[in-house]
């Protein structure tokens, strides 16, 4: 045991710091069950999954264009920003700008720009395009740094680096890895794009809020295969070739236009200022709100971190478990399809929807959200661990499925393992921040009461503060990687 | 050949959306205080009355959210809005010179309920029932009239204390008919309910009064109204409040009427919303400082 504790590399040292520090949140968390008779919402819940109707076929078409065009507008757009950023990565202002972009939440993004642009495209198009952005330059950057560098030190260019040089030595090495990422972050999109829906912008979304607000669950479940066929489907359509013609056509079937009026702007920025500088700072009632003020961030920023520990350590036992259902080392054929049919399908569910489900069974507490992240996160490092998986050579040792998931699966995966919860890490402080909206009192919830009082000054503090963060996550996940993964 | 058609279809596109923003446009909303396609219904047949009394095309856009509604008014992406009394209180106060020009007359005295599980045994009573405390307890909206401010106010009022600290646990569902399934299933103990949404979807057999039922009334307050920018005469040409005003009024259709449901609308005046208006800066909601 103190051998275990001294070692100050040990990959399980680090899982057990991470465990110990989640199971010290859980005293701390609210999980009581409380529920009474769950019975009836749930019976008209899954008749309503056998039923599914489309009430109005048009309203219909009209979000699924809206979802798509903004998904893969987003994507596009954020594609290229993405790449440009890349290709300047090893500059510190671009990955710091980069970060800052994608520490704050596409909901949040949104809230922002509904209030400069209106219910538009323009909003919805920008609020996925800049976080995924800096998402996309932190991969691609990555991505490019991993390449071998043999060709590039090979024809060393007499007038240092140029853009031919990068063209012919470095790109084409990682340009397979960055379409399959591209691909990926297009299913991202879908299901951002569905949920900016919930706050209104024109997206299935916005029906399928509406449909489980008023308890329509045939309409709801209607939506639900909807935004399954889409995620489903991309592997057949979103492709090279048919881009040269999906893309243009989004951006003619929705135009980028917003709602701007000079006026609105003007009085959105001068709301931005916090409240005390535009009274020249009354002595009393700044205090009250600093007061005030803080009280939410204290109580925000303990909230989304309890739960997020507690998610990131569960995300991780379910990954390692649930990725036996997608890797060829225990399942093949049709068992597999099924699993990884599976494992889209929990991905794909909005955390908004599994919340609210959980919040019916299990009664107001954190433990709804804590289930919610869980399935969500745990299903997505699941299908990727599963995957990475095949290209492990098969356990020399015959042996039972139990003892090769113990004693080879675990443990040849474990480094790669670690690596996918560590950059899920910052994705599910962003998260547990942004599902405050739903009610539990993460930072989310405050910014979400910040924004129903036309409160936009706070609105942008407390942002600012669950930004920070999603920094603090993703540079400490960093260090970890540096000194535990990569030797 | 693919890219002339494209390019005709972004002009086209381009010239449409020109020719929208050249012409004033007259556009309401309405605060989403339930189920949307039934507020869509509802409105569009306000909307197509309107366009015929008022002799110009009146549109109707849907919003999400109570604030959302606020800041079209207040961007002036709309010029009349359905507000509810703390709605209409808090855009009045963003656009100033707009005014309430009319509602509904029940809204003269509208009513919570405050609805309990069977399980929490709580009976029926003249008063807030003291047996709420330490329950788990659900708003609607966060920025709702009925759903919020009037059931916060009387919780204070009882308790003397703010209801994260009388009860186990405070929820807000977002919506009234929310309200009603999360305390039917038990997920909330108790909760606070518009009094028209509840008698609504009693009426319609949607609720099992077994399970779930109404614990206490709260006084009359004045709640939903029409609220009109004060430029709208500028916009539009002098007199138009006026026609716009006499043409809520004498609104007699009585399937419009039903959906609602009010029985007629009746004149109001941004006076009659001063006890609302108290009552959230008493609360707190509407300092923004």
């Amino acid at each position: 045991m103190t051998g275990f504790l001294s070692q100050t590399r040990s990959l399980r040292r680090l899982t057990f710091y991470f465990a110990l520090i989640a199971a010290a949140c859980l005293v701390f968390a609210d999980i009581d069950i409380t529920t009474r008779s769950p019975g009836h919402e749930l019976w008209l819940m899954a008749h309503g999954l056998v039923t599914p109707r489309i009430p109005d076929p048009r309203q219909w078409l009209d979000g699924v264009i809206y979802t798509l065009t903004f998904a893969l507008q987003g994507v596009i757009l954020a594609a290229a920003l993405g790449f440009l950023f890349a290709a300047f990565y090893h500059r510190a202002w671009v990955r710091v700008l980069a970060a800052c972009l994608r520490s704050v939440h596409e909901v949040f993004w949104a809230l922002i720009f509904i209030q400069l642009f209106g219910i538009s495209t323009l909003s919805g198009v920008l609020a996925i395009l800049l976080p995924f952005s800096g998402t996309m330059a932190k991969v691609f950057g990555e991505q490019l740094e991993e390449v071998d560098p043999g060709p590039a030190n090979s024809v060393k260019p007499a007038a240092g680096p140029s853009l031919s040089h990068f063209l012919y030595t470095r790109l084409p090495l990682a340009a397979h890895a960055m379409r399959s990422y591209t691909a990926y972050r297009m299913e991202c999109a879908i299901r951002s794009s569905v949920v900016l829906g919930f706050i209104g912008l024109p997206t299935i979304g916005f029906h399928l809020e509406t449909a489980l607000r008023t308890g329509d669950y045939s309409a709801a479940s209607a939506l639900l295969y909807t935004l399954l066929a889409m995620v489903w489907s991309l592997r057949f359509w979103f492709r090279a070739r048919w881009l040269w013609l999906l893309v243009p056509a989004a951006f003619i079937a929705r135009p980028l236009t917003g709602q701007w009026y000079g006026p609105n702007l003007r009085q959105f920025l001068y709301d931005c200022i916090p409240a005390p500088l535009r009274q020249d700072w009354p002595l009393e009632k700044t205090g009250r709100w600093l007061a005030w003020l803080g009280e939410q961030v204290a109580t925000g920023v303990w909230n989304t971190i309890l739960i997020a520990q507690i998610v990131l350590v569960l995300t991780g036992a379910l990954a390692l478990l649930a990725s036996t259902l997608n890797s060829s080392h225990f399942v093949s054929g049709w068992p597999r399809r099924l699993g990884d049919s599976l494992l889209l399908v929990i991905r794909s569910l909005p955390e908004y929807l599994l919340n609210f489900l959980f919040l019916l069974v299990l009664g107001p507490s954190m433990l709804p959200a804590i289930t919610a992240m869980t399935l969500h996160n745990g299903a997505i490092i699941a299908h990727l661990l599963g995957k990475h998986s095949d290209e492990l050579a098969p356990a020399v040792m015959e042996s039972g499925p139990v003892s090769r998931f113990a004693y080879y699966y675990v443990p040849t995966l474990y480094q790669r393992f670690l690596a996918y919860c560590f950059y899920r890490w910052e994705i599910i402080i962003r998260e547990t921040a942004m599902l405050g909206i739903l009610g539990i009192p993460t930072l989310g919830f405050y910014i979400d009461s910040a924004f129903e009082f036309l409160r936009f000054d706070v609105a942008l503090l407390l942002i600012a503060v669950s930004a920070a963060l999603t920094l603090a996550a993703d540079h400490l996940s960093r260090r970890l990687r540096r000194q535990f993964l990569l030797q | 050949m693919r890219y002339l058609t494209a390019i005709l279809a972004l002009l086209a596109s381009l010239s449409g959306f020109a020719a929208d923003t050249a012409r004033p446009q007259f556009t309401f909303t309405a605060i989403p205080d339930q189920n949307e396609a039934e507020l869509v219904r509802r409105f569009q047949q306000v909307a197509d009355y309107l366009s015929g009394e008022l002799g110009l095309e009146v549109r109707y856009v849907p919003v999400k959210s109570y604030p959302a509604a606020i800041t079209a008014f207040r961007g002036n992406q709309v010029q009349l809005a359905w507000f509810g009394g703390l709605s209409g209180v808090q855009a009045r106060r963003a656009v100033p010179g707009s005014e309430a020009i009319a509602q509904g007359y029940e809204d003269q005295f509208f009513k919570t309920y405050f609805i309990a599980h069977e399980s929490t045994g709580i009976a029926p009573g003249e008063g807030l029932p003291e047996a709420i405390a330490g329950r788990t307890f659900t708003f609607g909206s966060k920025g709702s009239t009925s759903g919020r401010l009037m059931p916060e106010f009387h919780i204070r009022e009882a308790f003397g204390r703010a209801p994260g600290e009388v009860f186990d646990r405070v929820g807000f569902s977002g919506d009234h008919s929310r309200t009603i399934a999360l305390v039917q299933s038990g997920a909330y103990e108790v909760g606070a309910v518009n009094y028209a949404v509840w008698d609504k979807a009693v009426a319609r057999g949607e609720v099992d009064t077994d399970r779930v039922s109404v614990i206490w009334t709260t006084p009359a307050y004045a709640d939903y109204q029409w609220t009109v920018r004060g430029d709208i005469d500028q916009q539009f040409g002098a007199g138009f409040k006026a026609r716009l005003t006499r043409a809520l009024l004498e609104l007699d259709n009585e399937e419009i009427l039903g959906s609602f449901p009010r029985s007629r609308f009746v004149p109001a005046d941004n006076s009659v919303y001063s006890a609302i208006e108290e009552t959230a800066t008493e609360i707190g909601l509407l300092d923004d400082f």
